[in-house]
C-alpha cells in the first residue's frame, strides 16, 4: 500500500487493512515514523518519539495479529499518548522541567488497555505544562503549531495529540480533559474529540491535575474510530476509587445514522456576546442538518453559563495546589543543585521546576484553601458547582443532547494568549461546565472560518449516556460527508 | 481592583506553596492573583445558601482493600528515578541543623 494512502487511514480503517494482508502493522509505524521524522521539525507534536522499541513492538503485534490472538479493532494501530499519562520505561514529562528526566516503572491503565487490544504506542505528545493552559504554548518543550495552519496554535491542553493526529503523525492520540482539554485542541485542529463521563477511563497513572474533574479520552479522525478508543479504554479499575463500574461500554453499537426524534437542547446562553459570527453560523448550521434528518431542535435557557469559569478556577486550582505538592525534588524528577537544607532544596526545586501558569494555578490554590479563606473561596465554589449539576440535570429532563460550539472562536495566533490569562480563561467558557458536572462530551469538526481554520461542534449528554452523543455525532459527520 | 494582595499574603501564599520568588515574580503574582479573586467574587453574586458544597458529582465513597503486596519488589526500578540515592534508600539535603 502506498504510503501516502496509508496515512490517509483511519484507526479501524488500517486495523481492517492489516488483518486483509494489505500492510502490516510495522508497514504502518514506518509511514508514521517517515511523517514524523518530515513534519515534527516543523509542528513540534512530539516531547519522545519511541522510534526502534515502537517498531519493536508493531512487529511483534503483527505476529499476534497473523497468529489470530489479536482480533480487535486496534489491533496494529499505532497511537500518540498525551505526555501526562505514565508509559513504563518511556519518558513522561507533562511537558515540564520537573519531570525532564522522569521515566515511570508502570503504565497508566488507559495505556494499558490500549497495549492489550494490541495498539502501538508511537510516542509521547506535547501539551500545557501539567495541563494547564488552552494553546500548548506554556509547555517547557516548545511550542506545538496548528497543522492546519501553522501560525495558530493547536489549543490545549491536548495540542499535540489534537496535531498529531491533524498532521497525519499518528492514527489517533490519546489526551486528558479538565475544562475542555480534548475537545477545544481538537475543534482547533479539526478532529474528533471526547470527554467521557467522569469515572468511565480508569485515571490510574495520569498525572493529576483537578482529579475530581480530570478525564481520559480519544482524539480520533472520524467518530467511528472515536467510538471504538473509548471502547476500549473504558474500564472499571480498582486501581482508580473514582472508576465506576458500567456494563454499557460497548459504544460502537452507537455508530447507528439515525437522529430521528433525538431531542436536541441549544442554550441561548451559548449564542451570545463573545461568539465569532463564523462559529455560530457553522453551529447553527449543523443543528439545522440533524433537525433536517428527524431531530427535534430547540433553543433554550441553560442559565449560570458565566459561572462556570470562576468555579472552575477556584476548584482547579485548588485540587493542583494538592496534587502538585508531590514535586518536590526527591523521588523523581528535577532537583536543585545550590540548596543548602531540605526546605530551601523544596522550595528551589519547585520555582526552578515550575513555568508560571503552573505557579499562578498552585498560588492561587493554596491561597483559597488556606484557612480565613476556605469557605468564602473553595466551598462557596463547590456549591455553586451544584447549581451548575443541577442546571444540567432540569436540561436533561427535557433533552437527549445539547448542542452548542466548542470554543468562542476558532485558533488564535500564536503568541497572542499567555499574555492576559483570565481572557485565556474565557475561552473555555463552553466547555468547562461539563467538567464541573461529570458530563461527557464531544467535539465534531463542522466546517471551517473563512481564514480555512476549523470549527468544532460540541455536543453534551448526560452522565452515562454516551451512546446518544456517538449515535447523534456519527449521524451529523455522515450527513455532512454525504452532503444532505 | 477590589482584592489587594499585600507582601505579606504573598510570603504566606509562598510558604504554603513551596515556592520561592523573585522580585519581579513576586509583584506579577500579586497582580495576577487579585485579579483572579476579584473574577471568583462574582461568584458572590449568587445566593449559595441551603446548597450543600458538591465535592463529587456521584455519590463516590472510600474504597477500601486488604493491604497485601501485589506487584512485587520494584524499588530498584522506583529508586531509578531518584536525583541521589545510596544504599536502596533516597539521600535529601540536611534536614536538621546542629550535629
Amino acid at each position: 500500500m502506498d504510503k501516502s494512502e496509508l496515512l490517509h487511514l483511519s484507526a479501524v480503517e488500517l486495523n481492517r487493512a492489516i488483518r486483509e494482508g494489505k500492510t502490516t502493522a510495522v508497514e504502518a509505524m514506518e509511514a508514521v515514523l517517515e511523517q514524523i521524522e518530515k513534519k515534527d521539525g516543523q509542528y513540534n507534536c512530539y516531547v519522545t518519539v519511541a522510534g526502534d522499541t515502537a517498531l519493536a513492538k508493531a512487529a511483534e503485534v503483527q505476529k499476534k495479529i497473523e497468529a489470530g490472538e489479536l482480533t480487535g479493532p486496534l489491533a496494529g494501530v499505532p497511537v500518540a499518548v498525551k505526555d501526562n499519562m505514565c508509559t513504563e520505561g518511556l519518558l513522561t514529562t507533562c511537558s515540564s522541567k520537573i519531570l525532564e528526566n522522569f521515566v515511570p516503572a508502570f503504565s497508566a491503565e488507559a495505556v494499558l488497555q490500549l497495549e492489550r487490544a494490541g495498539a502501538v504506542v508511537i510516542g509521547k505528545t506535547n501539551m500545557d505544562e501539567f495541563a494547564m493552559g488552552s494553546t500548548t504554548e506554556t509547555s517547557a518543550y516548545g511550542v506545538t503549531r496548528n497543522p492546519r495552519n501553522p501560525e495558530h496554535v493547536p489549543g490545549g491542553s491536548s495540542g499535540g495529540s489534537a496535531a498529531a493526529v491533524a498532521a497525519e503523525e499518528c492514527f489517533f492520540a490519546l489526551g486528558s480533559d479538565t475544562g475542555g482539554s480534548i475537545r477545544q485542541p481538537a475543534s482547533y485542529c479539526g478532529v474528533v474529540g471526547m470527554k467521557p463521563t467522569y469515572g468511565t477511563v480508569s485515571r490510574y497513572g495520569l498525572v493529576a491535575y483537578g482529579s475530581s474533574l480530570d478525564q481520559i479520552g480519544p482524539l480520533t479522525k472520524t467518530v467511528e474510530d472515536c467510538a471504538a478508543v473509548l471502547e476500549t479504554i473504558a474500564s472499571h479499575d480498582k486501581k482508580d476509587s473514582t472508576s465506576v463500574e458500567r456494563a454499557d461500554t460497548d459504544f460502537t453499537s452507537a455508530l447507528v445514522k439515525d437522529v430521528k426524534g433525538m431531542r436536541i437542547g441549544i442554550p441561548r446562553d451559548y449564542l451570545g456576546e463573545g461568539l465569532d459570527s463564523e462559529v455560530r453560523d457553522a453551529v447553527l448550521a449543523a443543528a439545522e442538518l440533524l433537525q433536517a434528518n428527524g431531530a427535534v431542535v430547540e433553543e433554550f435557557d441553560l442559565s449560570l453559563v458565566e459561572y462556570a469559569i470562576p468555579t472552575y478556577y477556584t476548584i482547579a486550582a485548588a485540587e493542583a495546589s494538592s496534587n502538585l505538592e508531590r514535586f518536590d525534588g526527591i523521588k523523581y524528577g528535577y532537583r536543585a543543585k545550590d540548596a543548602a537544607g531540605l526546605h530551601q532544596m523544596y522550595k528551589r526545586t519547585r520555582s526552578q521546576g515550575f513555568g508560571p501558569e503552573v505557579k499562578r494555578r498552585i498560588m492561587l490554590g493554596s491561597f483559597v484553601l488556606s484557612s480565613g479563606y476556605y469557605d468564602a473561596y473553595y466551598l462557596k465554589a463547590l456549591r455553586v458547582k451544584a447549581m451548575i449539576k443541577k442546571a444540567f440535570d432540569d436540561a436533561f429532563a427535557k433533552y437527549d443532547c445539547i448542542l452548542g460550539p466548542v470554543a468562542p472562536t476558532t485558533a488564535p495566533e500564536l503568541g497572542r494568549s499567555l499574555a492576559d490569562p483570565i481572557k485565556m480563561y474565557l475561552g473555555d467558557i463552553y466547555t468547562i461546565s461539563v467538567n464541573l458536572a461529570g458530563l461527557p462530551g464531544i467535539s465534531v469538526p463542522c466546517g471551517a472560518d473563512s481564514r480555512g481554520l476549523p470549527i468544532g461542534l460540541q455536543l453534551i449528554g448526560d452522565c452515562f449516556n454516551e451512546k446518544k452523543l456517538i449515535q447523534t455525532a456519527y449521524t451529523y459527520e455522515q450527513c455532512a460527508k454525504e452532503g444532505n | 481592583m477590589a482584592n489587594f494582595i499585600d507582601d505579606r499574603t504573598i510570603e504566606y501564599v509562598g510558604i504554603l506553596a513551596k515556592l520561592e520568588l523573585s522580585d519581579e515574580e513576586r509583584e506579577a503574582a500579586k497582580k495576577d492573583m487579585g485579579r483572579m479573586l476579584d473574577y471568583i467574587d462574582k461568584l458572590n453574586e449568587l445566593d449559595t445558601s441551603g446548597v450543600e458544597p458538591m465535592s463529587h458529582v456521584f455519590p463516590v465513597q472510600n474504597v477500601f482493600r486488604e493491604d497485601v503486596v501485589t506487584n512485587g519488589d520494584e524499588s530498584e526500578k522506583t529508586l531509578g528515578n531518584a536525583p541521589e540515592e545510596k544504599d536502596n534508600m533516597f539521600v535529601v539535603p540536611r534536614t536538621f541543623e546542629g550535629n
